[in-house]
């Protein structure tokens, strides 16, 4: 009786104990979970630039260090070329293609190409990692890639090239008004509505905004659109009265918000393909689709001048102490100015003592859908100016979906031909000697736009000529002249 | 007791070889000092060319007025095509090494073989010196490489690609400007050929 008595009493505090126990770790995993949810509800969004590059669109995660927006350097570049690092003591190199850039610990000022570049901040490496503040890439980057670089530094963004999409917003009809946004390139935005406000938020898509953040149109239903951008994404906010609906057409380059008076769908527009409509009503909290197909970028410049050679490809020694990589970058300087004063956009393509490869010249080229491209050399020999076109192997039509690099501009050669001679005819106007020629220089063949490049050698035996404003200028107004009056024909290319 | 005369025919002997000895250490000290590089060495590389002598048709750059400019030689030719080939180009840059060279080229350029591959391809290889110390410049690029290759193809039937490597290897341009890295289409070079001629 007694040893039953025992049992009992062991088994029950055998089931106490268990009990007490169970409870105990109950309530430790819920405090884990309430201190998980706290820090996780929180924690501060992370931090993230995004860049927008011909090559690629993508976002790197920003470390703050000493109050400011740190970014690795390398993983900047890994995208955009061939690139490598080296961490040694307290150095850290940097190769991009040919450049070639050291960076010091602690240091604030860096050398790209062996000339001094200030970073405004510190130089960190942390586990071989070189850290640069966010702002520096600005001045940083020109001259490691020898192309325009735009930094939106307190949205943290980032545009290699001219790659930003441009958009205008314009109201149409009145009942019901239709609010019309007309992108330069396909989006893919992601869409939501909260109280009246409809919110577009573009996070792959290198958007800008216009001149002015906020677009009124003095409507009673849709009276205003503000665009705003922060921690790498762009967001156009449209202010409605009533419920609205987005519609995607154009394929993926309009974008159309119209009244509706049926009560909001909760589909996410983002996964709506183009054309249909696109009821906007849910928070943007849906991932982000997959970027809009890619489709030809309309045209952002008409004019793409390069200056040939840059950084270690000196060009020819047209004197002792006159290289040619110096004096083309000051011919296309000068194109430039001509070319704009004639009201045609240009964009020169080195404006920098930075080595720019062939291939990417014409990727450049090509990405921008410029009207015409136009390379610039200078030579010490012969006389006045010569007007080149691309020497392609003739009745190599490699038809099909697919074109060889090596004659990207077979379709084109005609125009550019007739551009060249139209340049070479309007120097000869200014008596200046000039020869219109094919020649096997690159990447004339592998741009896919009409594509012409000028060779500038001094009029008598003085190469000093050469550098000389009056004449760089008697060259660059016959050649933008020329290049004005070819506008139409040369604005139809395909 | 010397005669004079011997006493001075003796000291005459005397310095000149003394002349001759300072003369002949620094001749030594000039030769030991400056090695032969590849661009200066003037020997020659291959056995004299024995053969019957033909009619070719050189196509010889001109600087001056940036033409080309066919010309008419007669050069001992051996039997083989290749050969042939080879031959053809030595005998248009020896003229650009010549001091009165309307398009001069670097001291030691010369070919280093030619090779006819079947069908209708020529491979030039150029060695070293001759793409090393080549002028730069598109125009001045565009004719030696014209140049070459329509010499080439007016005297060797059949050719319709041209490769042009240096040294063996390929290389992105000839000096700076004129590309090497594709094959050369002969019928655009000819269409070239027909631009660059005098009074276009």
């Amino acid at each position: 009786m007694r040893s039953t008595e025992v049992q009992i009493k062991t088994a029950d505090n055998s089931t106490l104990i268990w009990e007490r126990r169970r409870k105990w770790r109950a309530s430790v995993f819920g405090c884990v979970l309430i201190a998980l949810f706290a820090l996780l509800s929180g924690a501060a969004p992370e931090k993230r630039l995004s860049v927008y590059s011909v090559a690629a669109n993508y976002s790197l995660p920003l470390v703050q260090r000493d109050g400011r927006d740190y970014v690795g350097l390398l993983e900047v570049l890994e995208p955009l070329g061939r690139v490598s690092a080296k961490g040694e003591g307290n150095k850290w190199r940097l190769r991009y293609n040919n450049v070639q850039s050291e960076f010091q610990v602690g240091k604030t000022r860096a050398r790209v190409q062996d000339r001094e570049a200030d970073l405004g901040s510190k130089f960190l490496m942390e586990n071989g990692r070189g850290l640069v503040p966010v702002g520096s890439l600005a001045s940083l980057l020109p001259r490691i890639l020898g192309g325009p670089v735009s930094l939106h530094e307190v949205a943290d963004r980032l545009f290699i090239g001219n790659v930003a999409t441009h958009f205008t917003a314009s109201l149409a009809g009145d009942n019901p008004p239709r609010l019309v946004f007309h992108f330069s390139a396909p989006v893919n935005p992601s869409i939501a509505t909260d109280n009246g406000i409809l919110r577009m938020t573009f996070s792959r898509e290198p958007v800008v905004g216009p001149a002015s953040p906020t677009l009124t149109f003095g409507n009673k239903v849709i009276p205003s659109a503000a665009y705003s951008e922060s921690n790498g994404v762009a967001t156009v906010t449209v202010v409605a009265t009533a419920p609205v609906l987005a519609t995607f057409g154009g394929d993926g380059r309009t974008i159309t918000i119209t009244p509706t008076s049926a009560p909001a769908q909760s589909t996410p527009a983002t996964t709506t393909p183009a054309g249909q409509l696109a009821p906007a009503t849910q928070p943007a909290a849906t991932p982000t689709p997959p970027s809009a197909p890619v489709m030809p970028a309309p045209r952002r410049y008409f004019a793409v001048v390069d200056a040939s050679h840059g950084g270690d490809d000196h060009g020819e020694t047209l004197s002792g102490t006159l290289l040619e990589k110096d004096v083309t970058v000051a011919i296309a300087r000068s194109l430039r100015q001509e070319l704009e004063s004639r009201g045609i956009t240009t964009l020169v393509l080195r404006d920098s003592d930075a080595n720019l490869p062939v291939d990417q010249r014409a990727v450049f080229a090509n990405a921008d859908h410029a009207a015409i491209y136009i390379a610039v050399h200078a030579s010490s020999s012969g006389h006045g100016v010569r007007v080149y076109t691309a020497l392609l192997p003739i009745g190599e039509d490699d038809r099909g979906p697919f074109r060889s690099w090596r004659t990207a501009q077979h379709d084109v050669l005609p125009l550019s031909q007739s551009t060249a001679a139209s340049v070479a005819s309007e120097l000869q106007k200014r008596q200046v000697p000039v020869r219109a020629l094919a020649a096997p220089l690159r990447p004339l063949n592998n741009v896919t736009r009409p594509a012409i490049a000028i060779e500038v050698a001094p009029q008598g035996s003085d190469v000093s000529q050469l550098t000389a404003p009056d004449y760089q200028q008697l060259v660059t107004s016959a050649v933008a002249t020329a290049i004005a009056a070819s506008r139409d024909q040369l604005g139809g290319a395909p | 007791m010397i005669p004079r005369h011997m006493v001075i025919a003796l000291s005459v002997l005397l310095a000149a070889a003394l002349g001759l000895s300072i003369y002949a250490w620094h001749v030594r000290k000039t030769v030991i000092s400056s090695p032969i590089t590849a661009a200066h060495d003037t020997r020659p590389l291959a056995p004299p060319v024995s053969g019957p002598t033909v009619p070719v048709v050189l196509f010889v750059a001109h600087d001056d007025d940036g033409t080309l400019r066919a010309e008419s030689a007669q050069i001992p030719m051996p039997s083989g095509r290749q050969q042939r080939a080879e031959e053809l180009l030595r005998a248009l840059i020896s003229i650009y090494l010549d001091r009165t060279s309307p398009h001069p080229l670097g001291p030691g350029a010369d070919i280093r073989s030619v090779f006819l591959v079947d069908p209708g391809v020529a491979v030039i290889d150029l060695n070293e010196a001759f793409a090393d110390t080549h002028r730069s410049g598109v125009l001045v690029e565009s004719l030696t490489v014209a140049s070459l290759i329509r010499t080439i193809t007016a005297n060797t039937q059949g050719i319709l690609k041209v490769k042009i490597l240096v040294d063996g290897k390929e290389r992105d341009t000839l000096a700076g400007h004129a590309d090497l890295s594709s094959y050369y289409d002969v019928a655009a070079v000819n269409q070239l050929t027909t631009e660059l001629q005098p009074g276009q």
